[in-house]
């Protein structure tokens, strides 16, 4: 980015002003660009989740505002920005409006680090997955002084909740993109996308068994420090009312479903970098305009399709209860992180640049497990005959 | 056991406590003084061969014209399969029973229930509240002559018949 | 209701620490406690000491209206006493009324009623089963659950007009007879929703989140469970073989083979909450099981007995029991030989299984809370009556 802003006050747009004016300038242009883009993700992906989730539990969804309800997002951001906003009279005010926009700067300082293609990533920092598990910590703090300054037991005990998931769930999750760390040597998003290529084989997911492993430690991690289910405990609704939010309304408590929602987008962005292969596309085109919009695209359908999943188990599983959630995250994601860490370093040692029959022979096993999974799926449509609608225009 | 025996075990330990005609039914119907009725109900429930393990249902029962409360306990033996149903009587103006709540927990409970409606005070029960009405609430709903009372804490109960008009 | 509940407050904790006990206030108005149901939680952070019940919130003194009413005017009523579940207690009072006045319903009509009160039954377990999921975070299971639950209402409502106070029985026997092509449709109901109970399973039952969080909580022994006076599914969880249409035969269930399935302690302690769940959705199989001989082998003739439009029954006192969907529902009437009864009591299940919260709720967490009541499946209308 800094290269940009240079060429830009030395010889585009801002020429002639003083340096230190010119970087604020872009760094403001593109906070508001990076903003749009995730309120946009973020709508699309409220939308998008109760359609999924609806079909999923043989309702219809939202279809009335836009085609096929696609602007009902738009429609939903309006009516809260327009409610009233309530302040609980015993609520420690000032803290309780600052919460959301803590929660909020804590997510959307990790998309300064988020990479969308070649070259395209507002910063490309060279700690960068560091940064991202660093900065979403923040998120945390915003849920529990939301929790704490509402004055209502309920939100206490689900800011509580929060915080201990959130900060126990960041080991494995550190311990799983440390794994991938091992075989890039660099912890820069772009760098770790370069490491890897476009096809199947060259993705971190097939590298050796403990990036395969490590995937999946990454993304029960990342759903657990996003709330989503089945670790959606902080905000309970069968138990805790409404959780951490429970004083929340208009805008305020939009900010924090904006959060959750674009948090999804994150988890997928950040496992699609560390695991899929990220941007990476094959050189059919000499055209860079061509390349690049494809690379774009690559990257979002990859990060989609792991929002899809998170959905998926969203309509799938229950709940876990809060002893429940500890003891998977103590006693068996953080033991099997750091053997699954140790001996990917051994692997790393003995074979530094990967071995071509590990990467088929995991191939191989990965095509296997999708295999019996659809087998499965078949399995149960066979025996309980359910309706299926599978247009998904209703 | 059948009814004729459980009233006949009845009548050697509580000769003037249980009267001694009892009504056929499926639940058979032995009538019982009022103060005894905690002792028989031990005595249903300990002594083996009657085995009487639950405590199916306790009514009230407010018959204005005699002057007196009845109070039904419908008894029931998962053991043994066989049910009895215990009549007793209190006086209307100050009605008095023994508490059966330590024998059975769900007694607890419907006593609270009978003291709230109907007003029969449980001697001995651990927490004898209103359980249906509020705290507060003055009468006894059950009651024949239970008037109810024009406001409960500034809410009327009072409307007019939509009918007049 | 009431408001004077007061416990040790203050209490030293480990290095002398003075420690608080939090004292929440779950309900009337709580996502999960199905209706209007109020619990003073004492809590240790997570951990509950106990959960203080507290009813009356939805307290229609429906007792008193039975009073004021009438026979026949009261049976609409009925309907509101457990309103998941309104054709048994329909049945109920309709039984109470026929025992006091000697009334003998033809077999077409008691074919009848057992027609519409096992439909109601697998209505209200699908509530039940759908309920317990959402109150463990999944909704799916209960929408799923609904979608099929509508199919019944459809099927109900061509039976009585009404899709949830259904006001059907009358005192000696049915409202209306069966229309024409019902047996059909309803067998075809039944075709097409007995293979989704499997589906059911696969989706929730034996789902090792659902399993976890429901096996060894709360587990009651059938000795407990006896003396709390909890009845059906409830009892039948803790391994108690006991259910009225078995063992104190009514209507037309003698004519019916069907199993009693009970609690085995299949995933964890016998009586817990995952056996009395599993216990509602085997109950739901042998439903079917007893509509399919019903309405195959349905008897012609009349459906309602001829009975007075002055109903006058003889004095005296009947306590009869049904099974309704929470177990063992007793109707005690009292008539003193005029048109209005003198008192009508109703010992409901839902009743017994509140009043045992308190002791069973000790040492669990607020989530468990949670699925304690769900399994032990408290509808808050027949608490209150």
């Amino acid at each position: 980015m800094q290269q940009l802003a240079d060429r830009l006050i030395d010889t585009g747009f801002l020429q002639g002003l003083p340096r230190g004016l010119g970087y604020v300038i872009v760094v403001a242009l593109f906070a508001f660009l990076m903003l749009n883009f995730i309120m946009l993700v973020a709508g699309v992906t409220s939308w998008l989740e109760r359609r999924v989730w609806a079909r999923i539990q043989s309702r219809i969804g939202p279809n009335r505002v836009g085609p096929q309800g696609s602007i009902q997002w738009l429609a939903d951001g309006i009516k809260n920005i327009m409610k009233e906003d309530i302040v609980p009279s015993a609520a420690d005010a000032p803290l309780f409006r600052f919460a959301p926009y803590l929660a909020m700067m804590g997510f959307f300082g990790a998309f300064a680090v988020v990479p969308f293609g070649d070259g395209l990533i507002v910063a490309d920092i060279n700690i960068g997955v560091l940064y991202v598990s660093a900065v979403t910590a923040l998120v945390v703090v915003g849920i529990l002084m939301a929790g704490w300054s509402s004055n209502n037991k309920w939100a206490l005990l689900g800011g509580i909740r929060s915080a201990a998931q959130i900060i126990s769930y960041e080991i494995p999750a550190a311990l799983a993109v440390l794994t991938v760390v091992l075989f890039t040597g660099t912890l820069s998003m772009q760098g770790i996308i370069r490491a890897q290529g476009w096809a199947p084989w060259n993705w971190f997911l097939f590298h050796n068994p403990f990036t395969f492993v490590a995937f999946f430690l990454f993304f029960v991690s990342a759903l657990a420090e996003g709330n989503r289910t089945p670790f959606d405990l902080p905000e309970a609704e069968s138990e805790l009312v409404a959780g951490a939010f429970t004083e929340y309304s208009g805008l305020r408590s939009l900010l924090f479903f904006l959060v959750e929602w674009g948090n999804l987008y994150l988890i997928g962005a950040i496992c699609t970098t560390l695991f899929l292969g990220g941007w990476q596309v094959p050189a059919f085109t000499d055209s860079g305009l061509v390349l690049g919009l494809a690379q774009v695209l690559t990257f979002f359908l990859k990060a989609y399709f792991l929002v899809f999943v998170a959905m998926w188990v969203r309509g799938t599983l229950p709940r876990v209860r809060v002893d429940q959630l500890m003891t998977l995250c103590w006693k068996y994601l953080v033991p099997i992180a750091f053997v699954n860490m140790i001996l990917a370093a051994f692997f790393a040692a003995i074979l530094p640049n990967g071995s071509i029959f590990v990467k088929a022979g995991m191939c191989v096993f990965g095509l296997g497990l999708a295999v019996h999974f659809f087998q499965r799926v078949l399995f149960h449509l066979r025996r309980a005959k359910p309706e299926l609608h599978l247009s998904p225009i209703v | 056991m059948d009814a004729d025996g459980i009233h006949r075990a009845l009548r050697e330990k509580f000769a003037g406590a249980v009267d001694p005609d009892w009504v056929a039914g499926e639940w058979p119907i032995v009538t019982v003084g009022s103060a005894s009725v905690a002792e028989v109900c031990r005595l249903l429930r300990d002594e083996p061969a009657l085995g009487f393990d639950c405590l199916s249902n306790l009514s009230g029962v407010d018959r204005k014209d005699d002057d007196r409360i009845e109070v039904w306990y419908h008894l029931l033996s998962y053991r043994h399969r066989h049910q009895v149903a215990l009549r007793t009587t209190t006086p209307r103006l100050d009605p008095v029973l023994p508490t059966v709540s330590h024998l059975w927990p769900i007694a607890n409970w419907l006593e609270r229930e009978c003291w709230d409606l109907l007003g029969v005070r449980f001697v001995d029960h651990p927490d004898l509240r209103r359980l249906l009405m509020p705290e507060d609430w003055v009468g006894h709903p059950l009651r024949k002559d239970f008037v109810e009372p024009d406001e409960y804490h500034g809410i009327s109960t009072r409307r007019e018949s939509l009918l007049k008009l | 209701m009431s408001h004077a509940i007061d416990i040790d407050l203050h209490r030293e904790g480990p290095g002398g620490l003075e420690t608080e006990e939090m004292t929440l206030n779950m309900g009337p108005q709580h996502p999960s406690t199905h209706g209007v149901l109020r619990f003073v939680v004492k809590a240790d952070g997570e951990v509950m000491r106990r959960a203080i019940p507290d009813i009356g919130y939805l307290h229609r003194s429906i007792e008193k209206i039975a009073e004021k009413v009438g026979y026949h005017g009261f049976m609409p009523y009925t309907d509101r006493v457990d309103y998941v579940s309104a054709m048994q207690c329909n049945q109920g009072w309709a039984m109470a009324c026929e025992k006091l006045a000697g009334i003998e319903v033809p077999r077409r009509g008691e074919y009848c009623r057992v027609i519409a009160s096992e439909f109601g039954r697998i209505a209200s377990h699908l509530i039940s089963v759908g309920a317990t999921g959402m109150d463990m975070g999944a909704i799916t299971p209960f929408t799923h659950a609904i979608r099929e639950r509508e199919y019944i209402n459809d099927i109900l409502e061509e039976l009585c007009g009404a899709r949830l106070t259904f006001n059907y029985m009358r005192i000696g026997g049915c409202a209306w007879d069966l229309p024409p092509g019902f047996a059909k449709r309803a067998i075809a109901y039944l075709d097409r929703f007995e293979p989704l109970i499997d589906e059911y399973d696969e989706l929730i039952s034996f789902n090792k989140i659902y399993v976890e969080r429901l096996a060894n909580v709360a587990p009651i022994t059938a000795e407990r469970a006896i003396s709390w006076n909890l009845v059906g599914p409830n009892l039948r969880g803790s391994g108690v073989r006991y259910d009225v249409r078995r063992d104190v035969p009514y209507s037309a269930y003698p004519e019916f083979e069907f199993d009693v399935p009970v609690g085995t302690g299949e995933r964890g302690t016998l009586g817990d909450c995952y056996d009395r769940y599993m216990v509602r959705m085997r109950e739901i199989r042998q439903s079917c099981r007893i509509l399919r001989q019903a309405l195959e082998g349905i008897p012609a003739g009349p459906v309602v007995a001829k009975v007075p439009r002055t109903f006058k029954p003889a004095p005296g006192a009947v306590h009869v029991r049904v099974e309704a969907s929470r177990g063992d529902m007793g109707w005690f009437a009292v008539s003193d030989g005029t048109a209005f009864p003198v008192r009508v009591h109703i010992r409901t299940g839902s009743y017994a299984a509140m009043a045992a919260i308190e002791e069973l709720s000790k040492g669990l967490m607020i989530a468990d809370l949670v699925a304690v009541i769900a399994s032990l499946d408290i509808v808050a209308p027949e608490v209150d009556r």
